[in-house]
């Protein structure tokens, strides 16, 4: 894809990589911190390969447009700009968390962030998402609905219902598809009769965005750009972005992905598609000098996660009140 | 202060223009609410007097009819979605019951859904095992929910009303039988407010408790038992979430009897929930086991005759009464 | 083997009580502490339980029939069991019944019997019905029930009316009735009302006279500080539930047990050539009934026991006098006697003794009156009098006045209560 980088300047790539970095580096540290018990929550999804899709194309939104997401939402959240420090505080269940210790590693939000949330019902919000962008149709403002989700809601109702109503209600939305190839551990071929999932744009009559690079933060912010620009003043677009998942379906299933074919794929993709050593690369050949640039913001990266982690462990757990706090508005 | 009868289906569509005449972020959604004039006739003329804005005719999409309702209500609007009969509701239940009465807790606060889903429900005119459900204590099982029940126009618009502008969601069902019976409705504004039930008969001999088209064979099973000497105590409880049994309690403390009027099945019903809670609360004031009349345990058939074997009515209430008033 | 059911003591001075009910039936399995009979004395209504666990063989007595305490009452052993009673070495012995005539009893049978025992109370009841016959003393045994398989129901109890209690056949009980003939002629006419006296009255009649002529009282009235009192039962009460609050009538007598601790020559009963020094201090305590007349009611060991728990289980055995639901140990074995008139607003009194004790301390109520302060000024107080009345024969002025003085210390610096 021809990605025309000059007109990035070197503070936003910067910034990309920075919050590239972060993930991967938070994700890390989840990962170790599940390990060690310190997060007890069963689901933990990692967002560890996925990075640089959620990156771009959350940065091609404004303050005002809103994204959902479904469970895999720590990288999403954090590239919305939410804190480290109550997202980790979330996945150790403190009272200090996004959602109050009573959503963890799938329910983060920020309603401050316009991030509406990780959701865990493959596709559940879909249909949320068309509820969001319809209300911006209602009022008559122009604020766009970013809603990713995973090759593997592609598949039930949800999509399809979602999918169908924006389109007949003309809604702001971009259904962006992170085809990470394997829904759990169904592979897409076995799961989807038209691999190809950007094609379902096709039967819903909605505009058929492009089949992306998601590994390349540059070219997922050029094509989700374009795709917002569309939705804000037409309608729905599906934009399908090709990653990869790093650390299984969930970290306690990372078993299944040693699989040997899945573990030779993994390999390449880390060899030759990672996004944080693409970006890096576009980096070192743009910018004569930068590698003290980035290995500052790696060890800046790391004090962030510690940070967040200390807080996280300091953190009061929830009470009582807590626990009967907030099932119905007071 | 005037007032004029009106059958329950004209009692909700004047909550409806009333609520969207006062608020404008309150609009209607659903199968068939707008050009076809709604399937029950509730919705009648809205598209006309509001536009296509604010009626929103849907595919035939239950999930993503009550799923897109949830986000409109997070993002602020007043959504009253329609499922055109609570059957269909059992495709839409995981975004009433993962989403509507969950988002609001599982994010500690941060999102309201201030939304209500109006259905449709019971049996009759022999629409067969799988349009004749009244599933409504199943929704009122979780918690997040408000489920509405009203069991008469009066009651069904002052619900329908406080519904509407309630923060939490609602699942507000109104029984198909009552669309076409009258109460007494005032011209002037009124509101019904949430969780609260309803003594509609007094009584000192036994305890009636129901809700929706269950008060109306309640209250014929009465007149029919005030014949033969015996009083019964008729309470509404209109809103199955919140559960206002106060008045329940009062009443079987006086009465020392109750039996629970219910359309729906028996396994694991409302019935269930009302006998358990009032043993639990007023144990020494049982004179008689809590006898329950229910629609039978059987997915109900077509022909009439058989249809009507399985359903509940008024003469099986008195029956009931007789082998408890003793 | 077959144990005996003794009739217990039921309150001091009293031998013998009127058989009102058996709640339980020959046949009935029971839990020990499980009531067997309601029994009725000059003092009281009580309620007779056994003291083991098992079935009943035999009871010897018609309802109106008197018992008189520590006679064998009925028998209780194993189902199916020859209603023999142990021998006295327990190596079973044969022994005669206590009642000869009486058959042996067969276990019983019958199917539905054995259902019966499994219900509360051997009754089939509805639990309102349980509730308001336990509200109004009813025995369930007693009542016919119209429910579904003779269950009783609510209206049962309300409809039911006790049978008529028989006089016994020949009362064996001392007369008790101070006949009217020895107070001249009886005045009669329109303008007065000829009643009969109580057994109730008779019996406090008869014991009064006994005490004011045969006990020679001496009487010592102090005045008690009680504003550091009422300080401290305001503050533990706000710590304490509603069962155990505590009332200054329970400060007092848990000082006057303390102070008995220090004088236990007030803790002595005269026999004539004999005192019986008692090593508990058993404090009575006066209630008035409802219906009239008085009765004493128990607190244990007194000097031992926590306040709170006093204070609670003064209440409950307040409440059972007053609704006529006395146990038997409820009443027994006071030592001495605190009479509190503090809620009639009366300023003191000089209470009767109540025989064979040495001593009654009066209570009257706190009120504010001015005092002379430290400082020669005057300033408003809180006062509140009591008397001591003290058996002469067992004790002297000195020993009452530093015992009555010892109490007032107690009252007036509090934490030591506890």
């Amino acid at each position: 894809m021809a990605t025309n980088t000059r007109s990035l300047d070197k503070v936003t790539l910067l910034d990309w990589y920075r919050q590239i970095v972060l993930i991967r580096q938070f994700e890390n540290r989840c990962d170790e911190l599940y390990h060690q018990k310190k997060i007890t929550g069963v689901y933990l999804h990692l967002y560890s390969g996925h990075e640089a899709v959620g990156v771009g194309a959350v940065a091609a939104l404004g303050e005002d447009d809103h994204v959902l997401t479904g469970y895999r939402d720590h990288g999403i959240a954090l590239a919305r700009g939410v804190d480290a420090k109550p997202l980790m505080a979330e996945m150790m269940g403190k009272r200090t968390g996004v959602s109050g210790g009573k959503g963890g590693s799938m329910h983060l939000a920020s309603r401050a962030h316009n991030f509406w949330g990780g959701y865990a019902i493959v596709a559940g919000h879909l249909s949320l998402a068309t509820g969001i962008a319809f209300k911006e149709r209602y009022m008559g403002t122009e604020n766009v609905v970013l809603c990713l989700m995973g090759d593997g809601a592609t598949n039930n109702g949800y999509f399809h219902e979602s999918l169908n109503l924006s389109a007949v209600w003309n809604l702001p939305v971009v259904w962006l598809i992170e085809n990470n190839f394997i829904g759990m551990g169904t592979r897409i071929e076995d799961s989807s009769g038209q691999p190809e999932l950007v094609k379902r744009a096709v039967a819903y009559g909605m505009k058929q965005g492009p089949r992306i690079d998601g590994q390349n933060v540059i070219e997922v912010h050029e094509a989700i750009s374009e795709a917002v620009a569309y939705a804000r003043k037409k309608g729905p677009v599906l934009v399908e972005a090709l990653t990869y998942r790093y650390k299984g379906h969930g970290v306690s299933d990372k078993q299944y992905d040693a699989r040997d074919d899945l573990k030779r794929e993994l390999d390449d993709w880390q060899a030759h598609k990672d996004p944080i050593n693409i970006l890096k690369d576009h980096l070192l050949a743009g910018f004569d000098g930068i590698e003290a640039e980035l290995a500052k913001i790696d060890t800046e990266v790391h004090e962030i996660v510690e940070e967040a982690v200390r807080y996280a462990e300091a953190s009061p757990v929830p009470t009582y009140e807590d626990l009967i706090r907030h099932i119905y508005v007071e | 202060m005037a007032e004029k009868n009106v059958p329950m289906r004209e009692a909700l569509r004047a909550a409806l223009i009333e609520e969207m005449e006062r608020d404008e972020t309150v609009f209607v959604m659903g199968e068939e609410v707008g050009s076809w004039q709604g399937t029950h006739r509730v919705t009648r003329g809205l598209l006309e007097m509001f536009g296509e804005r604010r009626v929103k005719d849907t595919p035939i999409s239950e999930l993503v009819i009550a799923g897109a309702a949830v986000g409109a209500a997070m993002a602020g609007l007043r959504p009253v979605a329609e499922i055109m009969t609570i059957n269909f509701a059992f495709l839409s239940i995981d975004a009433i019951i993962n989403h509507a009465a969950k988002v609001h807790y599982m994010f500690n606060g941060q999102f309201r859904v201030p939304l209500v889903i109006r259905a449709a429900s019971g049996w009759g005119n022999q629409a067969t095992a799988t349009h004749s459900h009244t599933p409504e204590p199943i929704f009122a099982h979780f918690p997040g929910l408000y489920v509405a029940c009203p069991s008469n126009a009066y009651d069904a618009k002052g619900m329908l009303k406080t519904a509407i502008r309630d923060d939490n969601p609602v699942l507000f069902t109104e029984s198909i039988a009552l669309y076409s019976k009258p109460s007494l409705i005032p011209e002037e504004e009124y509101l019904v407010p949430v969780g609260k039930s309803d003594v509609k008969r007094q009584g000192e001999h036994v305890t009636l408790v129901s809700y929706a088209r269950g008060v109306e064979w309640s209250l014929e099973a009465a007149a029919m038992l005030a014949k033969e000497g015996i009083e019964a105590e008729v309470v509404d409880l209109r809103w199955l979430r919140p559960l206002d049994l106060e008045p329940v309690f009062e009443s079987f403390k006086k009465t020392n009897r109750c039996v629970v009027v219910e359309e729906s099945l028996p396994h694991f019903s409302f019935g269930s929930e009302i006998a358990a809670q009032l043993q639990e609360a007023a144990f020494d004031y049982m004179d008689a086991p809590i006898k329950r009349v229910s629609a039978m345990d059987v997915p109900l058939p077509y022909a009439k005759e058989i249809e009507l074997m399985a359903l509940p009515n008024a003469q099986k209430v008195v029956d009931a009464v007789k082998e408890i008033v003793y | 083997m077959a144990q005996e059911i003794i009739m217990p003591d039921v309150g001091s001075g009293v031998d013998e009580g009127i058989l009102l009910n058996w709640t339980k039936k020959v046949g009935d399995t029971v839990n020990a502490g499980d009531v067997i009979a309601e029994i009725e004395t000059d003092k009281a209504t009580v309620e007779v339980p056994v003291s083991a666990a098992g079935t009943i063989l035999q009871l010897n007595g018609t309802p109106g029939q008197a018992l008189r305490v520590g006679s064998v009452i009925g028998l209780i052993g194993a189902a199916g069991e020859q209603a023999v009673p142990a021998g006295p070495s327990g190596n079973g012995a044969a022994k005669p019944a206590a009642t000869p005539s009486a058959p042996a009893v067969a276990a019983p049978a019958a199917d539905s019997e054995i259902e019966d025992g499994s219900l509360p109370d051997g009754v089939k009841a509805s639990p309102v019905a349980r509730k308001m016959a336990a509200e109004r003393g009813i025995d369930l045994t007693q009542i016919h029930g119209t429910g579904p398989g003779g269950r009783i129901v609510k209206s049962d109890v309300e409809n039911w009316t006790p049978a008529p209690v028989t006089p016994a056949a020949a009362p064996s009980a001392p007369a008790l009735v101070i006949s009217a003939a020895g107070f001249g002629k009886l005045p009669e006419g329109p303008d007065v009302e000829i009643i009969e006296t109580s057994k109730m009255r008779s019996r406090i009649a008869q014991r009064m006279i006994e005490a004011k002529q045969q006990t020679p009282h001496f009487y010592l009235t102090v005045e008690v500080d009680v504003e550091p009192l009422l300080k401290f039962r305001a503050q533990i009460n706000a710590a304490l539930d509603e069962a155990h609050k505590i009332s200054v009538n329970d400060l007092v007598v848990k000082a006057v047990a303390l102070a008995l601790r220090d004088f236990p020559n007030l803790n002595t009963h005269y026999y004539g050539d004999k005192l019986a020094r008692h090593k508990r201090i058993h404090i009575g305590i006066a209630v008035a009934l409802p219906t009239g007349g008085l009765i004493n009611v128990v607190a244990k060991d007194a000097d031992r026991t926590a306040l709170s728990v006093i204070a609670a289980q003064n209440k409950e055995m307040i409440a059972r006098a007053r609704d006529n639901k006395l146990k038997p140990d409820d009443i027994q074995g006071s030592t001495f006697t605190v009479s509190n008139l503090g809620p009639y607003d009366i300023d003191q009194f000089a209470a009767i003794i109540n025989p064979p004790e040495a001593g009654i301390v009066a209570v009257g109520s706190a009120k504010k009156t001015p005092i002379v302060l430290a400082d020669g000024t005057l300033g408003v107080g809180n006062r509140m009098k009591l008397s001591v009345s003290v058996d002469h024969r067992v004790s002297d002025g000195a020993e009452g006045a530093q015992f009555i003085k010892r109490i007032k210390e107690l009252l007036e610096t509090p934490a030591g209560l506890v």
